[in-house]
């Protein structure tokens, strides 16, 4: 579907590794609303023939492929503006319509990004005081509404601090709702225990994922997957 | 029997909104933003406005020309990651901006339009968006109350309304022009199409013309309208 379908450089780059393992998550017959950003590339990993609804918060069900400008309708945009087409069963509804598919508890999964999980569940990717407060959109919903969020963030920030923590330093955008996070570096579940470590990737070291998170991060007793 | 003609002219129908009016002004990004209706609050000046809408567009379209001209007081909205302006005024403190959960901004507009006074949600309870509402205790569960949202005018854009005001939308352009149609004392809807009484189905209406006050037909669209290219 997009450039990310033809694979080549997932190998080489952790955050493409990071992707196509988290659409694995996303099984035959899901309704699933993908954030902007790294949880929207998730598309490109999804077989062409599995049956799977995706939902965009400004109206639609049955999202199909983002078109070129050249060929786009400008009546039919996703959340994050890009302009997509429609597929065979798409539906389109006003705000209310969607937002009452989010909270009444019809996605099956949310995939979206974070500045900071703790160990809780707890997510914050909406606000920093004094430098990001563009509003949280429709993120508060479906963070604290969808069936399974799912987070899909690089394990550290830009200066190299752990975003997965004891507890949350910045506002949060809903408490106690993170049940799986994809980084760079691990898969890591959160639990009644806190985070607990899945998988690790390709090449990075069981030490430093543990250094890089910023809370107790529980280690399996068996051997560890790879992906 | 036969239906009333709300055909009004552009400048007849936006000069009915006053200095001071709460506006309800459609539109997600581009789709449904009544462009049109915009530059003519513009054109025409009222002050001190307090402007309800899911987003602020982007830097240099929509809402943002009244937002530089000095004719917004305040923003109801959900995002305004697209316009920076819009930030500098809020960080500045040139505009008052109160955030809201964009399916509770919906809802919100949807119980005004319902005659509904306020509605009971858990959404945002644990959150800074939560802080200062008031709370009521249903069942052993403390929820937050929602306040309707009943606005002056709303400003709409549709894809095609007949003279009375039946409205449709287009793809995505639907968003929150659906609930604004019906939330407001004077509902002001420009539209792509003119189309006669009589010749849009009666099943495929997506907002009943008892809604609508004012049909403004668009000659053409400018380029506000058109796929932005980033």
């Amino acid at each position: 579907m997009s450039a990310d379908s033809q694979n080549a450089p997932v190998k080489a780059d952790p955050r493409a590794r990071m992707v196509a393992r988290a659409a694995r998550e996303i099984a035959p017959g899901m309704v699933v609303n993908l954030g902007i950003g790294l949880p929207t590339r998730v598309i490109g990993h999804l077989p062409d023939d599995m049956p799977v609804c995706l939902h965009t918060e400004n109206g639609m069900t049955g999202i199909g492929p983002t078109l070129p400008y050249e060929r786009a309708d400008r009546n039919l945009i996703d959340a994050g503006g890009a302009y997509v087409s429609p597929i065979p069963g798409t539906a389109y509804f006003d705000s209310t319509v969607s937002f009452a598919m989010v909270r009444s508890g019809r996605l099956d999964i949310t995939m979206l990004g974070a500045f900071e999980v703790a160990e809780n569940g707890d997510l914050a990717n909406w606000k920093i005081p004094g430098k990001f407060s563009p509003g949280a959109g429709g993120g508060m919903e479906l963070a604290q509404k969808a069936r399974r969020v799912i987070v899909l963030t690089t394990h550290v920030d830009r200066s190299g601090n752990p975003k997965l923590l004891r507890r949350c330093t910045l506002p949060l955008t809903a408490p106690n709702c993170v049940s799986r996070i994809f980084t760079d570096m691990a898969v890591i579940d959160v639990t009644a225990r806190g985070f607990e470590l899945v998988e690790r990737a390709e090449g990075v070291a069981l030490a430093d994922v543990v250094a890089a998170t910023g809370a107790t991060l529980h280690l399996p007793d068996e051997e560890i997957p790879v992906f | 029997m036969k239906l009333q003609d709300k055909t009004t002219s552009l400048e007849q129908a936006v000069a009915r909104i006053r200095d001071g009016a709460t506006v309800l002004v459609g539109g997600f990004g581009v789709p449904g933003t009544p462009f049109t209706l915009l530059q003519e609050l513009r054109r025409q000046g009222q002050k001190n406005l307090t402007l309800v809408k899911n987003d602020a567009n982007e830097t240099g379209m929509g809402v943002d020309h009244l937002l530089r001209s000095g004719q917004v007081r305040k923003l109801v909205v959900t995002h305004i990651g697209l316009n920076a302006n819009a930030i500098a005024l809020m960080n500045s403190g040139g505009i008052e901006v109160e955030f809201c959960a964009q399916g509770i901004l919906a809802e919100r507009i949807r119980a005004g339009g319902a005659g509904l006074p306020a509605f009971l949600t858990d959404i945002g309870i644990g959150t800074e968006l939560a802080q200062g509402k008031r709370t009521v205790d249903l069942d052993g569960r403390s929820l937050l109350v929602e306040t309707a949202i009943r606005a002056d005018a709303a400003l709409i854009h549709a894809a095609s309304a007949d003279g009375f005001g039946n409205l449709t939308y287009a793809a995505t352009a639907r968003n929150f022009n659906a609930a604004m149609a019906m939330a407001a004392d004077v509902v002001i809807a420009e539209t792509e199409t003119l189309a006669p009484l009589g010749s849009l189905a009666p099943d495929a209406v997506h907002t009943p013309g008892v809604f609508v006050d004012h049909v403004v037909a668009l000659p053409a669209l400018t380029e506000e309208y058109g796929v932005v290219r980033r």
